[in-house]
């Protein structure tokens, strides 16, 4: 997955006679050891590998819970409850399963805040920045339909919900939904199919996630500075710097995660997923998962169902307009005195949708979902377009080693694309 | 132009959080409990497990069902711990219902440890038709399906105080909350006016009372604990706390080892990186913010 | 050297790689639509929407009854008079799906009133003689209805609607099935 020629020397003959005819492991070695990386990466660079790892995680116990659980309205949530029971370590792999999905999430938006607050979705990396736009739909669908499996109140009523969304569209709205459903309500084959969709995503995911890691060899990491890799002193090999950096964080991750799986696994769930579905009994607060809460503020806070409905969407749509709507030279926050505040006001902005998503729809919370759903798309639309043409950037260092090491600049770098050990050379 | 943008933001959050921080008292919190499966190491007290057991079995089972645990289950580690031989005979006062046979019948036979606690109605519309029009729910879960708002700023504390006992709080709360309605309340018919339970009307009527069960006797004569509906409660909460929970106390103590695991790990490979970064003159993360220098 | 046909005249040689691509494209449509179409509501699901028979007798007034019909739920509701003079006294220019109480029920059947039970808005249940109009309250995104099924206020775009129902004696009703 780089451009750059691979410095992949096989050293037994069958590594040779293999190369010679599948050169995979050559690619490998160019992305993954070989590669280089800015030098000045801070940890929040280290989310990439975090989420890899979360979505393997996903997959695997998402297999072995799939051995144990029944796609049927009627034995769904038995079958859950058989896993959290008779199954060995069934509930262990559940709530991994469960809090994994929340996990996957914190780690997506800190892993877009980078992109945001560091510019990284801005030229030559659009396409990249744009695979992970579709990354995160892919992922929010995965969950919804995930979060439907056990067939409690929160699940039935949460996929009603969610699907009655497409009741919106004018004149073929209805149709489409009774294709959702397989019916003419929520009910066994919404689950059968909800199930079989569950399955298939995740792969999807991991292609999407494969051009993802593509596109971002072409042009080489984002760093700190916004400064482009100038010379092989701005940067190091992946391996063995970014790997043990990345293991480290992952280890401090799999820390918090642990800390929900282990003594609050139910925190982030909803005390009513653990009552049977009941097709005639709405919950009194229907609240979907944290992680779609501010979305879902956004759908309350229009007063038009189709409005609300498109505003949802549109909300998600717009980060792949970024790259365009951002008419600023200067690619990082750092350098950028006016976006650095906005930007964290837009993350106290989406907690704050995040806070109206679980509130009832009455009263001050409306007018305050009103309010921030108009900031929300204000930053987008109104206030980075304007930014970029007013701001005075900071001026920006001449290299990331002069970043790093001030001017004196004498730092013990590496060529580009270096492969070999850094202390061979010198 | 910038700045009041700014402004219009920092208002709309201060509004936001205005307006919801006083918003979320209208029912009245349970009180919240000392549970011994509480917290980090907490665990299940076998005793109690024991008494909670005796009240499902005396007082709910006419009611309630608990389908979703076997009479095996009460003997398997981290329960209350029966012997198998008490099971074994428990089991067996029971009457199960099994077949078809050879001959195409049904017949009753005596339970085992690998049947359920069989329910008190055949089926929920016979469990609704003989309780006013609503089944009584089934409780094998009870203690994780109820819950309560924490509200601000409680539900972020909580993550660090490790609080999820809502639901055991409210169980037991419900129980005990029974009182007459405050003047001016009226309690529509079939109904029961209940401090905890939410909208205060509630179907089931006050399950429980002093002296109403016989706790096991201490060498001495005395109950082990005091035969009030105050301790029934509890007793039987922390028993439907393990019927919704059977493998809390593995659970906890494999993340103990997990964090430690991960501890050691984790600083291992702090010193690894720190050795590696140091060939290139030190990871250089905490000096290139231009900002950090003003 | 002379060209025989111009670029901008369709040819024969065109007109085949037109129809090959159409033909194509036909044989993919028809390959796709089996998957497609068995997504729909299935034979069973479809026959089990057969109209379903409802005895009026034991519903009493101000009682509202639910059932299913198709998989939805419906709201069979008992109206008391003044349910029923505030469904009729509500001016039309007020409501955003305008309908008249009268077009909601049978004639000479005003105390009953018959509608599907969920939401128009993103399809929970309605509590019943709550909200504003003592209609139904939506507990999900607060919409109002009045105690005709029709929306007054929150963000549901029309009425509940009202299933195809009809009386078969006095005290007894078929719904799924028109008279």
């Amino acid at each position: 997955m780089s451009d750059h020629p691979t410095t992949y020397v096989p050293q037994s003959a069958l590594a040779k006679w293999f190369e010679s005819r599948l050169p995979v492991m050559g690619l490998l070695h160019s992305s993954f050891v070989a590669f280089p990386v800015p030098r000045n990466l801070n940890y929040f660079w280290t989310f990439g590998a975090v989420l890899f790892f979360m979505l393997i995680s996903q997959i695997v116990t998402g297999i072995v819970l799939a051995m144990h659980y029944t796609p049927h309205a009627d034995y769904a949530f038995q079958s859950v409850e058989h896993i959290m029971r008779d199954v060995n370590y069934g509930w262990l792999l559940r709530y991994l399963h469960a809090n994994g999905a929340s996990m996957f999430f914190v780690a997506v938006y800190i892993h877009i805040f980078r992109g945001l607050y560091y510019g990284s979705y801005k030229a030559p990396r659009e396409v990249l920045w744009i695979l992970g736009v579709i990354i995160l739909l892919l992922m929010m669908a995965t969950a919804f339909m995930g979060y439907v499996l056990p067939w409690g109140q929160m699940s039935f009523w949460g996929a009603t919900v969610i699907t009655n969304l497409f009741s919106a569209i004018p004149v073929v709205g209805e149709g489409i939904v009774h294709f959702l459903w397989g019916g003419f309500s929520v009910g066994n084959p919404t689950l059968n199919r909800f199930f079989s969709l569950h399955y298939l995503l995740p792969f999807m995911i991991l292609g999407v996630a494969m051009l993802h890691v593509w596109a971002l060899h072409v042009p080489g990491n984002n760093n700190p500075t916004g400064v482009p890799i100038k010379s092989g002193k701005d940067a190091v090999p992946f391996h063995p710097y970014m790997t043990v950096k990345d293991a480290f964080s992952l280890v401090l991750f799999l820390i918090l995660f642990s800390w929900f799986v282990f003594y609050m696994p139910n925190y982030l769930g909803h005390a009513d997923n653990y009552i049977p579905a009941n097709p005639s009994v709405t919950p009194a607060h229907i609240v979907p998962e944290w992680y779609f809460l501010p979305f879902y503020a956004i759908l309350r806070a229009i007063p038009d169902k189709l409005g609300g409905v498109i505003a949802m969407f549109a909300s998600i749509a717009i980060l792949a307009f970024l790259p365009w709507l951002d008419t600023s030279k200067v690619r990082s926050a750092a350098y950028r005195p006016l976006y650095r505040i906005f930007s964290w006001v837009f993350v106290l902005c989406a907690i704050g949708l995040g806070y109206l998503g679980a509130m009832p729809a009455e009263g001050g919370y409306v007018i305050a979902s009103r309010l921030l759903t108009a900031y929300y798309f204000a930053h987008f639309l109104i206030i980075i377009p304007l930014l970029g043409l007013f701001e005075t950037p900071k001026p920006l260092p001449n290299s990331i080693v002069e970043s790093v090491l001030g001017k004196a600049g004498s730092g013990s770098g590496l060529p580009t694309g270096a492969a070999a050990e850094p202390q061979t050379k010198g | 132009m910038n700045k009041i943008n700014l402004i219009a933001g920092a208002l709309g959050l201060a509004l936001a959080f205005a307006g919801t921080a006083h918003a979320a008292g209208e029912g009245v919190n349970p009180p919240r409990q000392n549970w011994s499966f509480a917290g980090p190491f907490g665990s299940f007290d076998r005793a109690q497990l024991q008494r909670g057991f005796k009240i499902y079995r005396e007082s709910c089972s006419s009611c309630h069902s608990l389908n979703k645990v076997y009479f095996r289950n009460l003997s398997q580690p981290g329960g209350p711990e029966f012997s198998p031989g008490q099971v074994q005979a428990l089991a067996a006062e029971y009457k199960i219902k099994d077949g078809p046979n050879e001959s195409g019948e049904m017949f009753e036979r005596s339970g085992r440890p690998s049947d359920r606690l069989p329910s008190p109605f055949p089926n929920e519309q016979a469990a609704a038709a003989a309780n006013g029009g609503k089944a009584p729910p089934d409780l094998s879960i009870m203690a994780k399906a109820r819950t309560f708002t924490r509200g601000f700023p409680w539900f972020i504390t909580d993550v660090f105080t490790q609080y999820t006992e809502n639901g055991p709080d409210y169980v037991r709360a419900v129980i005990t909350g029974y009182e007459d309605p405050p003047a001016g309340f009226t309690v529509p018919d079939g109904g029961n006016y209940n401090k905890y339970y939410p909208g205060h009307v509630i179907a089931m009527p006050k399950p429980i009372s002093d002296g109403q069960i016989e706790y096991p006797k201490t060498p001495d004569g005395r109950p082990q604990v005091p035969e009030t509906a105050e301790q029934y409660a509890r007793d039987v909460t922390a028993f439907l706390m393990w019927t919704a929970e059977p493998h809390l106390e593995q659970r906890k103590r494999m993340g103990f080892a997990v964090m430690v695991f991960l501890a050691v790990f984790g600083g291992l490979l702090y010193f690894t990186k720190k050795k590696i970064w140091a060939r290139v003159g030190g990871d250089p993360v905490a000096m290139h913010h231009p900002h950090q220098s003003h | 050297m002379a060209q025989t046909t111009s670029a901008a005249e369709p040819t024969r040689r065109d007109f085949l790689y037109i129809a090959t691509g159409a033909v194509g494209a036909v044989g993919v449509a028809g390959v796709a639509w089996p998957f497609i179409s068995s997504l729909a509501p299935d034979a069973q699901t479809v026959a089990a929407g057969a109209p379903v028979e409802l005895d009026l007798t034991p519903i009493a007034e101000g009682q509202i009854v639910k059932l299913f019909w198709r998989g939805n739920l419906i709201f069979v509701r008992h109206r008391t008079a003044e349910e029923i003079q505030a469904a009729r006294s509500a001016p039309l220019t007020a409501l955003r799906d305008p309908q008249p109480d009268e077009a909601r029920t049978k004639e000479g059947k005003a105390q009953w009133l018959v509608v599907y039970g969920n939401c128009t808005h993103l399809g929970c249940v309605p509590l019943g003689q709550q909200g504003e109009y003592k209609g139904w309250f939506c507990p999900c995104h607060g919409s109002i209805f009045d105690t005709s099924g029709r929306v007054r206020g929150g963000p549901a775009p029309i009425n509940l609607p009202v299933p195809p129902y009809t009386f078969t004696s006095d005290t007894a009703i078929r719904i799924g099935a028109e008279a």
